[in-house]
């Protein structure tokens, strides 16, 4: 059985947070690369920009799917409250996923102009707002929902809306997008990597100012969100961390050092999501009515013996996801070739 | 009835999933003789079956694509609009979606991109490898849901404890609740479905290339794979189906009730209708034509021994008869035509005539609707069949619904999935249309060996063994 010093509903807290850190990095890049998607000059550039992430999006994607997986297993309860409380922006995250995920496999099935410009479209658009979606919801987590004694969701989709969770949204529009742009410069070259570097260095500059703002914003108008700060020191190594990860991306790519510099946002993005979830422990979902009905890690979790034999099941299936993950991404490093089966 | 939360979550589950499930059993199916197409062409070294494979391989690509698109829906529509079902039963039924996830997805989306995209990066045999993975991926990814779903059909392995406030279900015996009485048998007759129709379906293109003269080496030799597959899976279906029936018998007395229309009890042995109509009013099967006793001899193996009707259980433990009844028939009967079709046509083959039946032919390039509709009707049974509980005895579906969505909320997203799934169907539709127009490349013909014998032997071999370079 579970020796006493392993605290599964901690260890599930944190490993919900590993599936989210190994989502937001992987999805991370390929969603930023819609977003810039609109901005590639011809066709021959789209298929580039698309066959890039071609063979690891759907991969990417996956992660999403088991972290869900996983918060249903684990802490059923906030599961169901968060999915049923958000219910219509989860249904808008859906459709943007949905378009995306085909517009990838049918954009270059036609050499017809209207088609690919319609999917290139929808394509962008699709990976934009999902990118802002999951800033929205994790703003919203932030700032506290309107959660019941009964543990559900009390408010309607536009009371997600507020300016906070909107500011969040549009922080992680530019953090995937600046990420995108950094997996581009790996993956291109020549006059079109020279494009790609102009927009890096835009989306560069939007992103600090953004990071400046909402880091800002956290704290003044989230007060409880840097309260934990306090019991845990460790965490302003994290937060140094994200600024010397943010200041070494420009000099890598400057250096020509592109792998570096995406090491350093995929820091950035694990040390926010660190962050987050230490602004929230033990909460998984804060109640803004009264802190009494807040779910946490322990009142919203699974029983232990679930806990325990879902921590032999990610401890066997975990490596082997690793593993196979390393492989595709080493099979298919490199710049992007066209050949018979690209997009 | 009135269209309220539950009964629009309801309509939003059965359209989202019968969506999906379009595109599920078509990859599992394709893969399967992907697989054995590439390790044909290892052992060959045949260019055909090279070219076949790739082919399929692209229809494969543009069908799972819509399965993950429209897969992720399924993976958030418990939280979004059964929550109070999720708080319920996350702690077992979540695990195996969990696991699902962790062992399934991850290998099935990781190789698939080598699957696809790596004919020219890998060698031929890590391609194989790759393939070969993916179908066990699809297959694993089967195996969770299924277990998952079963679990809801038969619960075993749990225990009702409530948990701040709230009773809900957990795992005492995880195995228990991975071999609960009916997953084996559900697992088996899922699969066995999803292979028959990615045969049909390869059938059903192979059979149009041949009546128009197009692809023929390729497409005969692929036609009598899939044929092989179609010919055993139909058969062991039909054992599969058995079991499984035997089992809903024991486990779910009510649903079989409703498959075969058995409104009372029978004094002596059950019948068995080959076809009717279940009128509910008057309880009794109308227009019909039964065996009598069969019913309780395929349950009991004896035609006397009576079996449970409807009047056994009150009126609001009772699944809807007349779709449970028709679904279930008109499954079967599917399930017997195959039988027979594929059974004929191995024949035919065996005396190397079959490819000359212009119009057996014919049948097989609309059997993959008859394939779908087995598939789907299976499915209608077995979840109307449930009616009226979620979790068979624990839970009824009425119960299951997010308090916290309101009826206009979920009408709003069924418009949505309604609007977004027809364009997407459609266009799927044109580009398998268009990749199937377009049809395999043709270098085997291409290097002057038009070649329509199917013995190995007489083939022309490409005598360098398959290389990078090559493809």
């Amino acid at each position: 059985m579970t020796p006493d010093w392993l605290d599964l509903n901690l260890l599930w807290f944190f490993l919900i947070g590993v599936l989210l850190v190994g989502y937001a990095v992987l999805d991370g890049f390929d969603l930023g690369v819609g977003t810039l998607h609109l901005f590639a000059k011809n066709d021959l550039e789209r298929r580039i920009l698309m066959n890039s992430i071609g063979p690891v999006w759907d991969g990417n994607e996956v992660w999403l799917v088991t972290a869900g997986g996983a918060l249903f297993a684990a802490f059923p309860k906030v599961y169901a409250t968060a999915f049923s409380g958000f219910y219509l922006a989860f249904m808008l995250l859906l459709m943007a996923l949905i378009f995306r995920a085909v517009a990838l496999e049918f954009r270059s099935k036609q050499p017809w102009p209207w088609w690919r410009q319609m999917w290139d479209v929808v394509f962008s658009l699709g990976s934009s707002l999902a990118a802002f979606l999951f800033g929205v919801a994790v703003g919203n987590i932030i700032q506290g929902l309107p959660i019941g004694a009964d543990g559900e969701y009390q408010g309607g989709f536009f009371e997600l809306l507020s300016p906070y969770p909107l500011l969040v949204g549009v922080f992680n529009l530019s953090l995937f997008a600046l990420h995108g742009a950094i997996y581009l410069e790996i993956k291109t070259e020549g006059e079109l990597q020279q494009r790609v570097r102009r927009w890096l260095w835009w989306c560069y500059a939007v992103f600090v100012c953004l990071y400046l703002v909402t880091t800002v914003v956290t704290f003044a108008h989230v007060p409880h969100a840097t309260a934990n700060f306090r019991y845990f020191p460790w965490v302003w190594l994290v937060v140094a961390l994200i600024v010397l990860a943010i200041a070494n991306i420009p000099r890598a790519v400057y250096f020509g050092h592109p792998v570096q510099a995406f090491i350093s946002s995929s820091l950035v993005i694990g040390g926010l999501i660190v962050l987050f979830g230490v602004a929230l422990f033990p909460n998984l979902l804060i109640s803004s009515i009264d802190p009494k009905f807040s779910l946490t890690a322990y009142n919203a979790a699974s029983s232990q013996k679930t806990l325990g034999i879902m921590a032999i099941i990610a401890a066997i299936g975990m490596p082997l996801v690793l593993c196979y993950t390393t492989v595709i991404y080493y099979i298919f490093r490199g710049k992007v070739k066209l050949d018979k089966m690209s997009y | 009835m009135s269209f309220d939360a539950v009964t629009l979550s309801r309509l939003q589950f059965a359209l989202t999933v019968a969506f999906h499930y379009i595109f599920v059993p078509l990859t599992i199916g394709l893969a399967l003789i992907m697989v054995i197409l590439e390790g044909l062409y290892l052992k060959t070294g045949l260019k055909v079956y090279e070219n076949m494979a790739r082919f399929w391989t692209r229809l494969f690509a543009a069908t799972f694509a819509m399965g993950v698109a429209s897969g992720i829906v399924m993976e958030f529509q418990f939280g979004t609009n059964w929550a109070t079902y999720s708080r319920f039963v996350g702690d077992v039924f979540g695990s195996a979606l969990a696991a699902e996830g962790i062992f399934a997805f991850f290998l099935e989306s990781g190789f698939l991109a080598v699957l696809v995209f790596g004919w020219d990066r890998v060698s031929p045999r890590m391609h194989f490898f790759s393939t070969l993975m993916v179908c066990l991926g699809s297959i694993f990814s089967a195996l969770w849901i299924i277990i998952a779903n079963s679990w809801q059909q038969t619960p075993a392995g749990h225990q009702i404890v409530e948990f701040m406030g709230e009773k809900r279900a957990e795992i005492v015996d995880f195995w228990a609740v991975v071999f609960n009485p009916s997953s084996v048998n559900r697992i088996t007759h899922t699969l066995l479905g999803a292979f028959i129709l990615g045969a049909f379906f390869v059938m059903s293109v192979c059979g149009y290339y041949i009546l128009k003269g197009r692809h023929l080496d390729g497409a005969k030799r692929s036609f009598t794979v899939a044929l092989v597959i179609a010919t055993i899976a139909s058969l062991l279906q039909l054992a599969s189906g058995h079991s499984s029936a035997r089992q809903v018998a024991f486990t779910q007395p009510a649903k079989l009730a409703a498959f075969e229309g058995l409104f009372k009890t029978p004094e002596g042995g059950a019948p068995l209708y080959l076809f009717g109509h279940p009128d509910t009013a008057t309880e009794e099967v109308k227009f019909g034509i039964a065996i009598p006793g069969m019913l309780s001899f395929l349950v009991h193996g004896n035609f006397t021994k009576p079996i449970d009707g409807l009047d056994k259980f009150k009126p609001e433990d009772r699944p809807p008869v007349a779709l449970s009844f028709h679904a279930y028939h008109a499954m079967v009967a599917i399930g017997m035509f195959f039988i027979g079709l594929t059974l004929f046509a191995s024949f035919l083959r065996w005396r190397g005539v079959l490819f000359e039946q212009r119009w057996l032919l014919w049948i097989f390039v609309f059997s993959i609707l008859l394939a779908y509709a087995a598939n789907h009707l299976g499915w209608v049974a077995a979840e109307v069949g449930r009616q009226p509980w979620v979790v068979y005895g624990l839970l009824r579906t009425s119960d299951s619904v997010s308090k916290s969505v309101s009826a206009a909320e979920v009408a709003a997203s069924i418009a949505m999935f309604v609007i977004i799934y027809s364009l997407l169907f459609l266009v799927w539709l044109y580009v398998m249309g268009d990749k199937i127009r377009h049809g395999p490349a043709e270098d085997s013909e291409a290097l002057g060996a038009p070649n329509h014998g199917l013995q190995p032997a007489v083939a022309v071999e490409i005598k360098n063994p398959p290389s990078q370079q090559e493809a």
